[in-house]
């Protein structure tokens, strides 16, 4: 829970020095609640008082990273309950499950997975990052062998999955580096996985079998000095994993309630044997408050959607995803082919080629910069007119690969279309359709 | 030490509306908390899913949506029985894509004759779904709700620039009607008020926020629905509190990703069962956002979406 005023006000030195600019410890005590000022002002602080008063006012849910370099996943940090409110903030990572008792070819098969199965969308890629390796054999040396592949393989962040604290601590060694999530501290093993979460500074899985063990185990590796926590409810059924991160994050955010202020992780490769029900599940996990999402294999038609859908839920409300401004060839176009221009709001642009390719008629699309707005917002703002539209044709080198001077424009903007004729000489100006939905008809009747 | 469980205090609820008539009719609604938050609240009447029917053939389905309905797709009795009795569907929606004036532009009399034929055929609610077309749609749907007087459909979309005519034939031939704006909870808001001005009661509206897939603006219609059910169940707003309809597969396999065969980009994996993952996970996400009726189309998306709403409302064990 946030201290209070005369909390802060109680650690605090009490000599009403000024130095900090406020008439009285009890006015900067009241501010420092507030968030209006830093407790860095108070020259006398004692370095107890900082401990606790940096507790205080941590995140409500943790920032807890897992891995290093580029497949490193940053968990947690989450503000809100709905993304409307402001944005969440760390999508989850993906993991996909490899067993040390896996043969060697299926162990190269999903390391292969990991690299290859990505997708390019709006400029950025879309990637699984992480590998939940398990100890399924109870052998330390098979254990380590498998999470040595893993390291050598790539980059992927990893997590480590065993009961057994001795075995845990063998896969440790040869992956400390990484930074790997230590999987799991449970109300058997706890002391010991504590102390190999401090040793190795890597994060751990607190696993428990309901919510009050939970907070039990969470609050016992607080108290033992370990910071970097992750929760597993032990939830495996939809329902109850549903409402566990409902709980669990509520309970952070509203309640302030610290033994569940940290990511979560969850595993619907232990809730279905059926992988199609097992991306659904995972996908109701997505947009509901998972921090790591443990899969029991990657496979492209299921893993594409859920790496779409993390991106859709995670994008900012308040800026809207654009795409690159340039020319987009759909299809094989010919200097004989129709040339269309759009603005660059990502959606305007999926939808838009997507109509083109639902026409068959290789095309060129345009697609200019107006800071993602769509047609009509660009329109109304003064970016998507004759006067910037023209001087965006000219110099996308369009010129080049065409024969004929015909440009086709947003229904939208059919206002435009005049101006545009006489900013871009020896140009054509088409209204095409006011809908995305039309453009296919209409490409069927082109003619250069 | 036991925790207690963070409650919200609801201070709303859905309306509960009837569709269709008999012994088939279906209830929505009635829920006083966040989708599935059986935790703090009541869920008496859990989502339901519509199948999708279309009055003419499909000329641009992937091959894996096809598949399902073989040999029905060009006469739309057959296709709605095939739904009803093969798949089980309990609900249908018929899409009235055969009137588009920027297609086959198909008049009135001849599609309400249509649905007519359909409506008859079948004893399970049935939703009509025009083209957003205002001076179309209101010819269509005015005429189908005069011969299908009775049959209690649900129609739409029925939006601010035709509301008064098609509302006024649903009031006169008792169907319910789908209010239908584009992406904004005060849009949505301002047509339901029009509607019941106009004098169609609260047990005959749903609510159509506009729907997209995935990786085409699904966020959007996710957050204004998140937006639409805190407003109706914390804020008291009474005119945002309907049911919600999603007619999410139309929008789902038209998509180029549902197109693309695995042969040609071999990441994306198997298209029919991508296909289907697409329009499951679609509809997964506007189940958590508030949506009470989907419109679904591909048999195996619609299993799989059935399963998941019987574990989410599922009773729990040990406890």
């Amino acid at each position: 829970m946030p201290l209070t005023g005369i909390e802060i006000y109680k650690l605090l030195p009490q000599t009403n020095c000024k130095e900090c600019g406020e008439p009285t410890c009890l006015a900067f005590a009241m501010k420092l609640a507030a968030g209006k000022t830093e407790l860095a002002l108070c020259p006398t602080v004692s370095e107890e008082a900082k401990a606790k008063l940096a507790e205080a006012a941590a995140p409500p849910i943790r920032v807890v990273t897992v891995g290093t370099g580029e497949r490193a996943v940053k968990l947690g940090g989450e503000t809100v309950m709905f993304r409307h409110e402001k944005r969440f903030e760390n999508p989850p990572g993906l993991a996909i499950l490899i067993s040390d008792t896996m043969v060697e070819a299926e162990i190269n098969a999903r390391l292969e997975k990991l690299n290859k199965l990505q997708y390019e969308r709006v400029g950025l890629t879309l990637r699984p990052e992480m590998v939940a390796t398990k100890n399924d054999s109870g052998e330390a040396a098979k254990f380590e062998a498998v999470i040595k592949k893993v390291t050598q393989a790539g980059d992927a962040s990893l997590i480590l999955m065993s009961d057994n604290a001795d075995v845990l601590a063998a896969g440790l060694k040869v992956c400390a580096d990484r930074k790997p999530l230590l999987y799991a501290a449970t109300k058997e093993n706890l002391a010991r996985v504590a102390d190999l979460a401090k040793e190795s500074s890597c994060p751990v899985v607190a696993k428990a079998t309901n919510l009050d063990e939970l907070i039990e185990l969470s609050t016992k590796l607080t108290e033992v000095g370990v910071k970097d926590i992750v929760l597993d409810s032990g939830a495996r059924t939809l329902r109850q994993a549903f409402e566990d991160q409902v709980v669990i994050r509520r309970a952070a955010l509203v309640k302030k309630f610290r033994p569940l202020g940290f990511p979560t992780i969850v595993l619907p490769a232990e809730m279905t044997d059926d992988p199609m029900k097992e991306a659904v599940i995972a996908s109701a996990l997505v947009a509901k408050y998972a921090g790591i999402i443990v899969l029991s294999d990657f496979y492209g038609e299921s893993l594409f959607p859920l790496l779409v859908e993390r991106m859709n839920v995670y994008t900012d409300p308040q800026r809207p995803l654009s795409t690159t401004e340039g020319i987009y060839k759909i299809g094989a176009p010919t200097e004989n082919s129709p040339v269309l221009v759009t603005t660059n709001f990502s959606l305007t642009y999926f939808i838009v080629s997507a109509e083109i390719e639902n026409s068959r008629v290789s095309s060129y699309l345009l697609v200019k910069s107006t800071g993602g707005l769509s047609v009509v917002t660009a329109w109304a703002a003064g970016k998507f007119v004759a006067d910037t539209i023209a001087p965006f044709v000219k110099k996308s080198g369009i010129e080049e690969q065409i024969k004929h001077r015909k440009l086709i424009i947003p229904g939208l903007v059919a206002a435009e279309s005049g101006s545009l004729e006489e900013e871009l000489p020896g140009w054509e100006v088409l209204v095409g359709p006011r809908e995305a939905v039309n453009i296919p008809a209409y490409l069927k009747q082109w003619h250069p | 030490m036991t925790f207690e469980v963070p409650k919200i205090s609801y201070s709303g609820l859905i309306k509960q509306i009837k569709l269709g008539k008999g012994d088939k009719s279906i209830t929505v609604g009635g829920q006083n908390a966040y989708p599935f938050h059986l935790f703090e609240g009541e869920m008496p009447n859990p989502p339901r899913i519509a199948m999708e029917i279309w009055d003419t053939k499909p000329e641009d389905w992937p091959e894996a949506a096809l598949e399902p309905f073989a040999g029905v797709t060009d006469d739309p009795v057959a296709w709605a029985k095939k739904c009803v009795n093969e798949y089980g569907a309990e609900m249908l929606c018929l899409q009235m894509v055969g009137t588009d004036p920027n297609g086959l532009n198909r008049g009135a009399d001849e599609s309400a004759e249509v649905v007519k034929k359909v409506a008859d055929a079948v004893d399970v609610p049935l939703i009509v779904w025009a083209t957003a077309n205002h001076d179309k749609d209101t010819e269509v749907l005015g005429k189908v709700a005069e011969v299908c007087q009775g049959r209690d459909l649900i129609i739409g979309p029925v939006e601010d620039g035709d509301y008064k005519k098609i509302g006024a034939a649903a009031i006169g031939y008792q169907h319910t009607v789908i209010a239908s704006t584009p992406i904004d909870v005060n849009l949505a808001k301002q047509l339901n008020i029009l509607l019941g001005n106009l004098g169609v009661a609260d047990d005959k509206l749903v609510v159509d926020p506009t729907t997209s897939s995935l990786g085409y603006g699904i966020e959007y219609c996710y957050s204004v629905m998140e937006r639409v059910r805190v407003a109706a169940l914390t804020q008291q707003d009474e005119k945002l509190q309907f049911p919600i309809i999603c007619n999410i597969s139309k929008e789902v396999w038209k998509t180029k990703e549902t197109k693309i065969p695995e042969g040609e980009e071999p990441a994306l994996g198997n298209a029919k069962k991508r296909g289907i993952l697409l329009e499951a996970i679609s509809a997964m996400v506007l189940l958590l956002a508030g949506a009470d009726i989907l419109v679904m189309r591909h048999p195996e998306a619609i299993r799989l979406i059935r399963e998941m709403i019987t574990e989410l409302t599922a009773a729990k064990s040990g406890k």
